[in-house]
This record gives C-alpha cells, sequence and structure tokens, in this order.
C-alpha cells in the first residue's frame, strides 16, 4: 500500500478539509471490505436485545417499559465492542505514527476516523433500531423518537469512546479496561437517551432532552479529538 | 457508659461506621510505612551487595596486576 | 519565590523537608481526630428528628468531601505535571489515587449504614449517592490504567490524560444524574442534608473534615516519599542517604 503522504503530494494545494474526506474514506474503504468490522456490532445490538424478552418474559408491558434501557445499552455495548477497530489497525502497520506525524492538525484527522468509526457501527444501530423497538413493543409514534435519540447519542458513543481508545492502544488487548475507563463518561448520554425515550413513551415534551443531547454532541466534537489526539501522542511515545 | 455504647439502638450502625472509617485509615497508613520500609530495606541491600561486588572486583584486579 | 518553588520541585529537597514534617503532621492529625470524635460522639446533642444515628455524619460527611476534594487534587496535579513536567505534581497525583477511593467507598458505606435505620433501606439510587459510585469507577479507571501501562512517564502522563478528561465530565455526569433521579422518583423523597444544621453539630463536623484532610496530606506525603525515593533510586542523593542511613 503507497503511502498516503505520497499520494497527496502529488494533487493541488490540499485543505484540512481534503485530508478529513480522504481519511474518512480511506477508514470506510477498510471497514467495508472487512465486513465483519460492521456486522458484527450490528448482531452484538440485535442479539442483546432478543435476549432481554427471553430473560425477562413477553409481558408487553413490562417490555415497553425497560425498552428504553435495554435498546440504549445494549447500543452503549455494541459500540465499545467495535471501538478497538478506530486505531488498532493502524497501529498495528504503523500508518497511526505516520497519521501523527503529518503536517495537518491531528484531531481533524482523529475526528474523521471517528467519524468513518461512526458510520460504520453508529449508523447501522440506527438504522436497524426501529425493528428493535417494536420487538419490545415501544409505540409507533416513539420509534422516531428512539432514532433520533440515536443519531445524537452514538456519534458522541465513538467520540469519547476515541479517547479510550487512544490511551490503551499501546496494550496488548486490555480486556475490560477501557470499558471500564468509559463507563462513567457514557453516562449522561445513557441518562439522556433512556429519558427522552421514557418522556416520548409517557406523552410528554422531549424538545428540551433533544437539546441537551445537542449540547453534548457540541461539546463532545469539540473537545474529543483533541483529547485523543493527545492520548495518542502519548501512548505512541 | 452503656447508653454511649448503645448509641439509642443504633449501635451496629454507629460503630461499624465509626470502626470502618478508623480500619480503613489505620490500614492506609500502616501499608504507607511499611512500604517505605520496606523499600529502605531493598535498598541498603542493593547497595552492599554493590559495594561487596566492586570490592571483590577490586581484589581481583590486584591480584592479577600482581601476577601480571 | 522562585526559589522555593523550586525547592520544592526539587525531589531531594521535598524527600528532606517532608521527613520532618511529618511527625509533626501526625501529630496534628491525631489531635484533631481524638477532638473531632469526642466532639461528634459525646458533645453533640442526639438530634431531635434521627436521635444517635445521625452520628454517623461525622465519618460520613467527611469522606464524601474528601472522595471529591481528593478527585479535584489530583485533577490539579495531573494538570500541572502535563503543562510544566513537573514529576512530584505526578506522583502527588499518582499516590492520592488510593486514598480518594478508600474514602469514596467509605463515603459509600457509611451512607449506607446511615439509610438504613433511617429510611429503611441499605440502598437508594439518590443522585448524590449515584454520582458517589460513579466516582468510585472514576478512581478504579485511573488505577487501572496506571497499573496496565508499563513505561512510567507514559502511564503518567495516560493517565494525566483520563483524569482531566474525568474532571471535565463529573459536572456534566452530576447534573445529567440529578435530572435522572428527579424523572424516576418515587413517591418517597429522600433528605440526605440535615435542614439547618445546628453549631454543636457543625463544629465537631468541621474538625472531622480538618482532620480528615491532614491525614490525606499527611499518609499522602509518607506514600509520595516512597515514590521519590524508588524512582530516584539511582541518583547520588539517594545512594548517599541509603549510605547515612545504614551507618
Amino acid at each position: 500500500m503507497t503511502s498516503r503522504t505520497s499520494d497527496l503530494s502529488e494533487a493541488a494545494p490540499l485543505t484540512v478539509l481534503d485530508v478529513f474526506v480522504a481519511v474518512l474514506r480511506r477508514d470506510v474503504l477498510i471497514a467495508c471490505r472487512r465486513s465483519s468490522e460492521f456486522v458484527n456490532p450490528l448482531m452484538f445490538f440485535v442479539i442483546i436485545v432478543v435476549l432481554f424478552p427471553l430473560a425477562l418474559g413477553s409481558d408487553p408491558v413490562q417490555l415497553r417499559a425497560v425498552a428504553p434501557g435495554v435498546i440504549w445499552v445494549a447500543a452503549l455495548l455494541a459500540v465499545v465492542l467495535s471501538l478497538e477497530t478506530i486505531f488498532r489497525g493502524d497501529f498495528e502497520d504503523g500508518s497511526l505514527e505516520q497519521l501523527l506525524l503529518s503536517p495537518f492538525p491531528t484531531s481533524v484527522l482523529v475526528l474523521a476516523k471517528i467519524a468513518a468509526h461512526w458510520l460504520v457501527s453508529g449508523l447501522p444501530l440506527l438504522i436497524i433500531s426501529p425493528l428493535l423497538g417494536i420487538l419490545l413493543n415501544l409505540p409507533a409514534h416513539v420509534l422516531p423518537v428512539l432514532m433520533f435519540s440515536l443519531l445524537l447519542g452514538t456519534p458522541v458513543l465513538s467520540l469519547l469512546g476515541a479517547i479510550g481508545v487512544a490511551l490503551t492502544v499501546g496494550l496488548r488487548r486490555g480486556g475490560v479496561l477501557m470499558p471500564l475507563l468509559l463507563l462513567p463518561l457514557y453516562v449522561p448520554v445513557l441518562i439522556f437517551g433512556t429519558g427522552v425515550l421514557h418522556s416520548a413513551v409517557s406523552g410528554m415534551p422531549v424538545a428540551a432532552h433533544f437539546y441537551a443531547m445537542a449540547a453534548l454532541l457540541s461539546l463532545a466534537i469539540g473537545l474529543a479529538p483533541l483529547a485523543s489526539a493527545a492520548a495518542l501522542r502519548v501512548s505512541l511515545g | 457508659m452503656s447508653e454511649f455504647l448503645a448509641m439509642g439502638g443504633y449501635a451496629f450502625y454507629v460503630w461499624t461506621s465509626f470502626g470502618a472509617v478508623l480500619l480503613v485509615m489505620l490500614v492506609n497508613a500502616l501499608e504507607a510505612a511499611r512500604h517505605h520500609r520496606q523499600l529502605r530495606r531493598r535498598l541498603e541491600r542493593s547497595q552492599r551487595r554493590d559495594s561487596e561486588q566492586s570490592a571483590r572486583q577490586a581484589v581481583h584486579q590486584t591480584t592479577l596486576q600482581r601476577r601480571g | 519565590m522562585h526559589r522555593i518553588f523550586s525547592q520544592w520541585a526539587s525531589p531531594v529537597h521535598f524527600y528532606r523537608l517532608t521527613g520532618r514534617m511529618i511527625p509533626w503532621l501526625w501529630a496534628a492529625t491525631l489531635l484533631l481526630l481524638a477532638v473531632g470524635l469526642f466532639g461528634g460522639l459525646v458533645l453533640a446533642p442526639p438530634d431531635y428528628q434521627q436521635g444517635e444515628a445521625y452520628r454517623i455524619i461525622f465519618v460520613h460527611v467527611p469522606s464524601a468531601w474528601m472522595a471529591m476534594f481528593v478527585y479535584m487534587s489530583m485533577a490539579v496535579s495531573a494538570a500541572i505535571s502535563l503543562i510544566w513536567r513537573i514529576k512530584l505534581a505526578d506522583i502527588w497525583a499518582k499516590v492520592s489515587a488510593p486514598l480518594g477511593a478508600s474514602f469514596t467507598a467509605l463515603a459509600l458505606l457509611t451512607g449506607s449504614l446511615w439509610g438504613k435505620p433511617m429510611w429503611g433501606t441499605w440502598w437508594v439510587w439518590d443522585a448524590r449517592i449515584t454520582s458517589v459510585v460513579i466516582l468510585l469507577f472514576l478512581y478504579i479507571g485511573y488505577m487501572a490504567l496506571r497499573a496496565a501501562i508499563e513505561d512510567r512517564r507514559t502511564a503518567s502522563r495516560a493517565s494525566a490524560i483520563l483524569i482531566l478528561v474525568g474532571v471535565v465530565n463529573v459536572p456534566i455526569i452530576h447534573y445529567s444524574v440529578i435530572w435522572w433521579n428527579t424523572l424516576h422518583q418515587g413517591p418517597t423523597i429522600t433528605r440526605l442534608d440535615a435542614p439547618a444544621i445546628h453549631v454543636s453539630m457543625l463544629i465537631p463536623l468541621l474538625v472531622m473534615a480538618l482532620a480528615f484532610m491532614l491525614y490525606y496530606l499527611t499518609v499522602g506525603l509518607m506514600r509520595a516519599r516512597s515514590e521519590v525515593l524508588d524512582q530516584e533510586r539511582n541518583s547520588r542523593w539517594v545512594t548517599e542517604l541509603v549510605r547515612e542511613e545504614a551507618r
């Protein structure tokens, strides 16, 4: 595989946006080739959600009550499972170091990788979520709310997750260390994501929750790439 | 005195709380002291070993010089 | 001024200076603990609503305060160690973590022991307790990350980043948990603060809080000295020190 820097230097003067798109496309293409990267978390998501009726019983009222929590926890676990892929492959073949050496700001490149990760692992969850909502007996009017909450929430999971991965990328596969680091950070997203669904189910207004989630997302987009970039620099020594 | 210990019937809760706190504080403090002592001993031992080793080397050198 | 600062930042001065301070710090800590315990257990009158069980606040509240305070102090130290690369700051963060985690666990334990006689339940997922549980995970995560990374410098910088990310998140987590709690509030509302605390109870409480803080400083410095000795073991001042003391 030719070095990315030599490819890019042949083009006309590059803007940061060009590089962003280039990194994004590359990561998405790689993920598509290794289709297990996005099928596995998706299947994991579905399987966990299906386990709950089996574990709790099929009473539709109970399922509706637990649906927001079950879907969100399952999404959270599926994203954590898929997080390794953000930097691990590049770390192993040395292109992560290349990324850090690039003249373009690392946080932008990191943001591109995170965006690619979300497209591959967060977006599919969002797409399949209405089906899972139906499985857990969520009323039809709640399904768009479900999708929108995942739309606002799963990118935050990817963004914060990148920090956790960046801190541990140098370690041999660390088992539960990364989820342990991320769990406290995920609590606000989980609370707002499920909160908005509970509100929707009870017929209460949801706008305020979405504003809160949007605020979290903006904060995460602004700060997480910087923290991840710093953490990558530390991990790569 | 027994009234004091009984804590209005809440003896278990009150004394377990205070006991747990003092125990944890004690354990942390003792552990800090013990760790320090162990470290000092280890450093002393390794220093002794180094000086013995360099003394032996010095003797070895002089023996070689005499022979040489 | 700069000389004083550089003295503190220098390991050998730190080691010697704190060595002299520690016995005094212990004396002060034990004195304050004794006064606080006496004030809280003996002098303070029983509470009109909660009887004798309220006395648990004299260890519960200081533990909870220390849980937060130690985390903040770790965050400040981590920032200092990242920005100015002062090793002592990193050492302070490292040794603070188990102490902070201890206080957090104690806050949860004593809170539970207070909750059972007062509200009939060992555990309740109210906003404050839940936030403290999450704080405990933040501490454990920090210690786990430090332990997992072998290279000392990498470990210190990675864990510094982690704690700074954590400290930014703490207010967010706290407010989201408060909001979550109001959503799911059952009919019973727990009141963890005393309405207005009487001065005969406030004074022992403050004395205990001060005692806990001195304790943190004392044991923290003890552990920091060990850590300094360990990290500088190959330097000349350490070898000379060990030689002197061995005689």
